[in-house]
């Protein structure tokens, strides 16, 4: 097998809620004793991304799911664990260094109102990131270059020299895809692309999301809340929760036989269009903040077949024989 | 209307019976809020609603003054808004909140107000509510604050709940929870409910009626099964086909070109001719009038047409 685009083993991400120094003292059993909170917004993520694939990445709020694309586009530096662009470690690299994978590697952000800097000509955005990383390009194959870009999402050319404000929330989205392809990446972390768009402009988007990886063979990581597109979009489906992935599975696997009972209660609760459908399956509290990293499995507190062995050991991913991988003890065990 | 105000709804009727389900679907821009809180007079300066009549019961809403409101709002109807921490005062805790409601309505003691208040959150499935109801928003997640809200909902034993959004900040697995605890405490006690939402897929598990709504006008009104099964309006039909669920996976979905004219731009004729696959002239000149299909109420010319030629051809039959 080919190797693949992104790999990236035991990411781990902490972010500290007591960063002044003074905050780090408490008085514990009469002594003065210094402590860091942090929340763990990931916990060990093994993943791999292949060439010309769609991983997309689903959980609830607080799952690390934006961490994790933060941590792979280094805006935010991981606390451990190793990323791979091919065979080049990256998560250690300087601006400098990182800057021919910044060409590589480009982003969509959630709301393209505040993604687009509002003072800024549609031209301006898209001519920035063109001439800054091919400085050898003429003025004129620039411009060149953005009206066929305009063009290839949708929008006319001749509105170029016009401010995001103008546009509508989807064509502000075609905007950011454009801005992403304007450096000719091989990789595009989405992130919540989709979310602050409506029904009927949400699959424009994401149709041209998908013709765009056709025509270039783009490989997207793509983060989102939402099954359906999910079950629509991917090739392949990791379920996080509270930062660690606990099932990755081919989507049409998954959707026809979720294995983890997380998993499981996530694609219940979809509200479908027919009437007939299961009652959702119902978990017990909400998603916990990761004050504290977890020991054992992380579901454990909501999971309806924990057993002793869940609450002391955490489960690692095992292969099944359809191609998914889980982690959960009650199906090593063969309970579930 | 004068020169430089805009419409924001423009000649919606409906009416809602006494403990029925109905949900208001549209894209945003589409009104749907401003239709929810028109019923109650929400509407924030400098809106105001221009014509038109809300009645509840035979009582007039929009002629009536503030303190003649007020006796309306909360007790006879209640709103649900899409973000439970707006909703919420961060600096009261939730039983001050709710305890204050009852008594600004009501003539009772605190401790009664409390028993009532601990009683509706336990209503509500929240766990251990004595101890909640001291404790402030910030303390509680997302799901039990909307659950705290849809309390202090029930507090006055309103007739009639308008829900706008109410689960769109929730997660889906949460989402799941909160609509089935709204649709069980609506059916047990009897409350009528308007559920605003744009999603079509929340809408089918709650309403009993649908209304769909486009650029400030309804555009269609069926039992909400049989809109989701079949769609008779072309913009409803685009809706539902553009859900990812309508198509084969890793085919393209399918689209509605252009977008929601803004309220400013709106074209004349039908409000959806520009981005009609059925468009005719007609449509791009006069306002189509409703009509019943057989499944639900259209505002359609070209449904209008069909109905008209199978009535010829009955005709020419007999």
């Amino acid at each position: 097998m080919a190797t693949p685009l992104i790999q990236i083993s035991g990411l781990e991400k902490a972010f500290s809620t007591n960063e002044s120094w003074l905050g780090q003292w408490r008085l514990r059993q009469g002594k003065l004793a210094r402590h860091k909170d942090s929340v763990h917004a990931l916990n060990g993520v093994n993943l791999t991304i292949n060439q010309g694939e769609t991983l997309c990445v689903v959980g609830e709020t607080g799952c690390g799911k934006s961490t994790l694309a933060r941590v792979i586009m280094g805006l935010t530096p991981p606390s451990a664990g190793e990323i791979h662009y091919l065979d080049q470690r990256i998560d250690q690299l300087n601006n400098r260094q990182r800057m021919f994978f910044r060409r590589r590697m480009q982003m969509v952000f959630q709301n393209p109102y505040a993604s687009l800097n509002p003072r800024m000509t549609v031209y301006q955005t898209l001519s920035e990131p063109i001439s800054f990383h091919n400085p050898q390009l003429s003025q004129s194959s620039v411009d060149e270059k953005i009206d066929e870009l305009l063009e290839s999402v949708g929008i006319s050319a001749s509105s170029s020299d016009r401010y995001p404000h103008e546009f509508s929330g989807g064509q502000r989205q075609r905007i950011s895809l454009a801005r992403a392809l304007s450096v000719e990446p091989d990789f595009i972390v989405a992130d919540e692309p989709l979310s602050a768009l409506d029904v009927s402009v949400q699959a424009q988007v994401l149709n041209l999301m998908m013709d765009k990886q056709e025509e270039r063979n783009l490989s997207y990581l793509f983060i989102t809340h939402d099954l359906a597109v999910v079950e629509h979009f991917a090739t392949r489906v990791a379920v996080m929760y509270l930062g660690r992935i606990c099932e990755l599975s081919p989507t049409s696997t998954l959707f026809s036989s979720p294995k983890h009972p997380y998993t499981q209660a996530l694609l219940s609760a979809i509200p479908r269009l027919d009437s007939n459908t299961a009652q959702p399956i119902r978990l017990i509290g909400e998603v916990p903040t990761p004050t504290e990293k977890p020991i054992g499995c992380v579901f454990q507190a909501r999971c309806p077949y924990a057993n002793q062995r869940c609450y002391e050991s955490s489960p690692s991913m095992t292969l099944q024989s359809d191609g998914s991988s889980v982690a959960c003890h009650a199906i090593e065990e063969g309970r579930l | 209307m004068k020169k430089r105000e805009l419409a924001a709804l423009i000649d919606v009727s409906f009416t809602l019976n006494r403990g029925e389900r109905i949900a208001i679907v549209g894209e945003s821009g589409a009104g749907k809020s401003i239709l929810g809180f028109s019923i109650v007079n929400l509407i924030s300066k400098p809106g105001y609603i221009e014509s038109g009549s809300i009645k509840l019961e035979n009582k007039e809403l929009t002629t009536m003054n503030l303190r003649q409101l007020q006796e309306i709002r909360g007790k006879r109807i209640a709103m649900i808004f899409q973000d439970p921490m707006m909703t919420l005062n961060p600096v009261l805790t939730i039983g001050n909140q709710l305890v204050e409601t009852i008594r600004s309505h009501t003539n009772i003691s605190y401790k009664d107000a409390r028993n009532i208040a601990i009683e509706k959150l336990h209503n509500v499935q929240i766990s251990s509510p004595e101890k909640r109801f001291d404790q402030y928003p910030h303390e509680l997640s997302g799901g039990m604050r909307q659950r705290v809200i849809i309390a202090a909902v029930l507090l006055l034993n309103p007739d009639i709940i308008i829900a706008d959004e109410p689960t769109t900040a929730l997660d889906v697995t949460i989402q799941a929870e909160i609509l089935q605890l709204l649709l069980s405490i609506c059916r047990d006690n009897g409350v009528a409910l308007i559920l605003i939402s744009h999603d079509l897929g929340v809408v089918s598990k709650v309403a009993e009626r649908t209304l769909v709504m486009y650029a400030g006008h309804i555009v269609e009104e069926g039992p909400t099964l049989e809109i989701i099964n079949d769609p008779q309006h072309p913009y409803t039909q685009g809706l539902l086909n553009a859900l990812p669920q309508m198509t084969i996976p890793g085919q393209r979905l399918n689209q509605i070109q252009g977008s929601m004219p803004s309220l400013a731009e709106r074209p004349t004729g039908c409000a959806f001719h520009p981005r009609c696959p059925y468009a005719t002239q007609k449509c791009k000149q006069e306002q189509p009038q409703f009509i019943y299909s057989g499944v639900s109420s259209v505002a359609c010319f070209m449904i209008e047409d069909m109905l008209n030629e199978f009535a010829d051809t009955d005709k020419e039959v007999l």
